[in-house]
């Protein structure tokens, strides 16, 4: 499974979006998506689960989930890929 | 002469659904309760049933400490910096009622914003927590600019 698609899946599972994550660029806006802070704090565990790495502090902030684009350079940046 | 203007104010309010918590719960256990919550706040939620220390968590109780993080959040309006959860914590009085106490970002973002002081109230159903959380700022001088 591919970066792309594990984020996806992580999204479908805990993201608790209004619409499907199949309709969703890498820009769109997961909070506008109807994504709340709460299941925000599931899609950073699972991401964690899924790819073996802890987010550092710094990057706990909401502009690292708010996009699947923006989830995909923190965690390139969480595993060195 | 100077005159004091009235302090500035600023409201943050959140709900959550206490189901989402039960959820959390279950899939992430401890993760996701340490990563959230201080002990502080974990004693307050957590019943002892058994002898042995195991006990159930009040998911109402979690969600409603997690709906006053997110009203402290809107009352502090975070740009580049989001302080860590645990920075905010819901600290139960022995009356019973809560009061908030900041450290870290959360609290250099309350000093940068001349925030005095913090209320919570908190509510609880058994499907959905909220709060409300009131910042009240430090009264300006009209010389001060």
């Amino acid at each position: 499974m591919t970066v792309d698609e594990t984020i996806r899946q992580v999204l479908t599972e805990h993201a608790r979006l209004a619409v499907p994550v199949e309709t969703l660029t890498d820009d769109t806006d997961l909070f506008g998506a109807g994504m709340t802070s709460h299941a925000s704090v599931n899609v950073m565990l699972a991401l964690e689960d899924a790819f073996d790495f802890e987010f550092s502090e710094k990057m706990l902030k909401k502009s690292t989930f708010e996009s699947i684009g923006a989830i995909r350079a923190g965690v390139t940046e969480m595993t060195g890929g | 002469m100077t005159a004091a203007v009235p302090a500035d104010l600023r409201v943050g309010l959140d709900v959550v659904m206490v189901d989402d918590v039960v959820r959390s719960v279950e899939r992430f256990g401890h993760r996701y309760l340490e990563r959230i919550y201080t002990p502080h706040e974990l004693d307050c939620c957590h019943h002892d049933v058994l002898t042995d220390g195991t006990g159930t968590w009040s998911a109402e109780s979690l969600a409603a400490r997690f709906a006053a993080k997110e009203a402290v959040l809107k009352v502090l309006r975070p740009v580049e910096v989001q302080p860590e959860w645990r920075s905010i914590e819901l600290h139960r009085m022995p009356g019973g009622w809560c009061e908030i106490r900041l450290s870290g970002t959360a609290e250099e973002l309350a000093v940068a914003a001349r925030i005095d002081g913090l209320s919570v109230s908190l509510s609880h159903e058994a499907s959905v927590a909220a709060a409300v959380v009131v910042g009240w700022c430090a009264q300006r001088d009209r010389g001060e600019g």
